[in-house]
């Protein structure tokens, strides 16, 4: 049984503008210790689709289940929610000043983890472990800037504070959106490693969600890319970045500076922009976008189904299954796939 | 050269003090800066936020005065030149900025933004104006039909083709973008960059080019100055630094640019800086990177390392040589 199993994952939002569907039929699981990631242009639904599974998309109408350990999340009511996140699943925002209470401690906000979920646990006790968590997180001299508020630490180091929290507990799994996305290419590092190496150490498993491609190529196990609220494709990371089937998946790659060749040559960006979530698409909601489009996208929602053997990938697009990869050789299978 | 920029200082003071101001210090936001720019070449401008990419930016294009230092344009001294003089080369050199959502005025049309630089220098009126700048709108990618809509109905994309169009208005010479890719997502971000690219091909303009991603630098520019608090610390040709960086903090940067390559990233070995980047304000004696740096020895805190030719340009005692291991497990922790 997988740590995390969501099926069928539908989100709407009811505003003035009509309904907006966030998440359109999503379907992931996440095993113990595993990284998967999440990838998407903003606004596919990356975000909205975690805080749903985790009871913090209160306007929301959510339709789906969530089985974690077992448990259907979406059926808990508050409490119960409230219990299980922080002690078996914990949550990393992109910016941590939203989640640090301004006004207290840092060191006060990760002892009152323990004081609410573990009662039994005394004031020393809290602290010592508070002072323990922000050395492991790597900020130096943590005896002293246990009693540092918010803002006297950097934007580098409130994200170590935030993982320090989230590790708090003993975790089964983090939920890490955009964790590094507001921090510069050096402390982004700085953070990915930290990420990786406590992961490792304690076996915990970890949903990254990012919108940059680069991020994930070092950590993830598993990627999703989603579009539109749906799984586009889902692959083993290798395969994705080498063997990627669907072309919203290749556009994206093809996008990076640096992948098509020469600098200073063109990149081969996706055309258009992504659609309106109140007035999807139909059938493929990427038909608008592909340059393979065929009569067949625009009339049938493809499903996310197996394309090459085993491993896991599947892609939700009407492609041929053999129409994998980058170079021109799948370029030229995809487009004889559009004219037949 | 088109524009020489020469040893140019922007301070800010910090004040205190509700009546009577105090100033108690200085934010050395750019503290001694030359390069030149030569015409239809790209000058790519890296660094990590606060390093005073933007307020370089400004200086050179006469929005901020300098607290000291020349710039000049083609031959010109444009340096704190009164408005009314300064009007003149407002022309040549036009800013695209960061920011597609909040450099556009949400109340006004579409049409009157990109109109804007061509009612002010008087280039054009009536219908002619509106001709204009259809075809402006055109060039970039626009619909030109929408020309009466306002910048909220168009996305984040859309919204920086406005920018790129609006700066072409008056045919400048040189284009400064202040990372006009930042926010935008991969696909669309490479959309923008190929239209920049082809607008310098079509017009032969000259770029100075501000972005935080080594790898939308490299792919645009032709040669990459890299910045750290206030001072460039290595310029080199886009490939040549690279392949052969010379400076540490280029060699960190690079080694923490994300790959999306799985073997690559596989291998990559990191260069991982402890601690962030310090206050422009207080500033580190000596080399301002030492406090991170993995080679920082005594001279480092005592002495300012010049920019100087070694190879390329690079301000550092003690430069990488090739096959240098930066990483912890080549160094001792310091
Ligand atoms: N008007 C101002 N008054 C005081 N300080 C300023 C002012 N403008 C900028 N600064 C400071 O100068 C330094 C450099 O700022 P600048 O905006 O040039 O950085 P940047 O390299 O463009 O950063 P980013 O990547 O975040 O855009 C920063 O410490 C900033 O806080
Ligand atoms: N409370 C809300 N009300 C209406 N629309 C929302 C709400 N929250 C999110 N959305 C919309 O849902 C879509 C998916 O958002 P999100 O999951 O945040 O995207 P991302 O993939 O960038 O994380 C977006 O179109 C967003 O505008
Ligand atoms: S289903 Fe059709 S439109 Fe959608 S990605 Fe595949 S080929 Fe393109
Ligand atoms: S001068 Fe010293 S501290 Fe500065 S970059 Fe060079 S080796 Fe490092
Ligand atoms: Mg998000
Ligand atoms: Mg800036």
């Amino acid at each position: 049984m997988s740590l995390l199993e969501v099926t069928d994952l539908k989100v709407t939002f009811p505003t003035s503008d009509g309904l907006v569907q966030a998440v359109r039929g999503l379907s992931f699981t996440v095993d113990r210790g595993r990284t998967l990631a999440i990838v998407g242009e903003s606004g596919s639904g990356k975000t909205v689709s975690t805080q749903a599974i985790l009871g913090l998309s209160p306007r929301a109408d959510i339709s789906g289940t969530a089985l974690f350990e077992g448990v259907n999340l979406l059926q808990l009511d508050r409490e119960q929610l409230r219990r299980i996140r922080g002690a078996e699943i914990s949550v990393v925002f992109q910016d941590p000043l939203t989640s640090l209470h301004p006004l207290y401690k840092v060191g006060w906000q990760i002892e009152e983890l323990f004081r609410v979920h573990q009662p039994g646990t005394g004031r020393a006790e809290a602290r010592k472990r508070a002072i323990e968590l922000l050395g492991l997180v790597g900020i130096p001299r943590p005896d002293r800037r246990v009693d540092d508020y918010p803002h006297q630490f950097s934007g580098g180091m409130r994200q170590r504070a935030m993982i320090a929290m989230s590790l708090a507990l003993n975790p089964k799994l983090i939920v890490a959106d955009e964790p590094t996305t507001a921090l510069d290419a050096t402390v982004q590092a700085q953070i990915l490693e930290l990420i990786g190496r406590v992961q490792a150490e304690f076996d915990i498993a970890l949903i990254l969600i990012t919108h940059d491609l680069g991020v994930v190529a070092g950590i993830a196990d598993e990627v999703l890319v989603m579009y539109a609220g749906l799984v586009a494709e889902r692959a083993d990371r290798r395969t994705l970045y080498y063997r990627p089937h669907h072309p919203y998946t290749k556009g994206l790659l093809e996008s990076i500076p640096g992948s098509t060749g020469a600098r200073g040559g063109r990149l081969r960006p996706i055309p258009g922009s992504p659609p309106s979530l109140i007035d999807i698409p139909s059938g493929c909601a990427f038909h608008p976008r592909c340059p393979y489009a065929m009569p067949v996208c625009a009339a049938e929602r493809p499903p996310l189904a197996t394309v090459t053997g085993g491993g896991g990938h599947a892609s939700a697009c009407w492609l041929p299954h053999e129409a994998v990869g980058l170079g021109p050789e799948a370029d030229a299978l995809r487009l004889r796939a559009k004219e037949a | 050269m088109l524009l020489e920029v020469e040893n140019v200082v922007k301070h800010f003071p910090i004040t205190t003090g509700m009546l009577v101001k105090q100033t108690v210090g200085h934010v050395r936001a750019v503290d001694g800066v030359s390069f030149d720019l030569s015409p239809g070449e790209t000058l790519g401008l890296v660094g990590e936020t606060g390093c005073g990419k933007s307020t370089l930016a400004r200086c050179v294009a006469g929005l901020h005065p300098v607290t000291s230092g020349r710039v000049r344009f083609d031959g010109d001294d444009i340096t704190n030149l009164p408005r009314a003089r300064m009007r003149a080369y407002r022309r040549d050199i036009q800013v695209i900025f960061q920011d597609p959502y909040g450099s556009l005025n949400p109340r006004r049309r579409v049409g009157s933004i990109i109109a804007d630089p061509l009612v002010v220098h008087r280039v054009s009126r009536g219908a002619e104006l509106r001709r204009t700048v259809q075809e402006l709108m055109e060039r970039v990618g626009l619909n030109p039909e929408h020309y009466n809509r306002f910048p909220a109905e168009f996305s984040g994309g859309q919204r920086q083709r406005i920018g790129v169009a609006r700066a072409l208005a008056l045919r400048p010479r040189l284009i400064i973008c202040d990372e006009p890719v930042s926010a935008l997502d991969v696909s669309i971000q490479a959309q923008i960059l190929n239209l920049l690219k082809d607008l310098q091909d079509d017009f032969g303009l000259t770029y100075l080019f501000i972005a935080h991603d080594l790898s939308v630098v490299r792919h645009i520019s032709d040669r990459i100055a890299v910045m750290y608090l206030g001072k460039v610390v290595e310029l080199a040709g886009a490939d040549e630094l690279h392949e052969h960086p010379r400076h540490p903090y280029t060699n960190a940067l690079l080694s923490a640019t994300a790959v999306a390559d799985p073997d690559e990233a596989g291998r990559r070995r990191r260069i991982i800086l402890t601690g962030d980047v310090p206050s422009p304000i207080d500033p580190p004696s000596g080399c301002h990177f030492h406090p991170r740096c993995p080679k920082a020895r005594d001279r480092c805190s005592a002495e300012e390392p010049l920019l100087v030719p070694r190879d390329h340009l690079v301000a550092c005692h003690f430069p990488v040589e090739a096959g240098e291991d930066l990483t912890a497990s080549g160094r001792r922790p310091a």
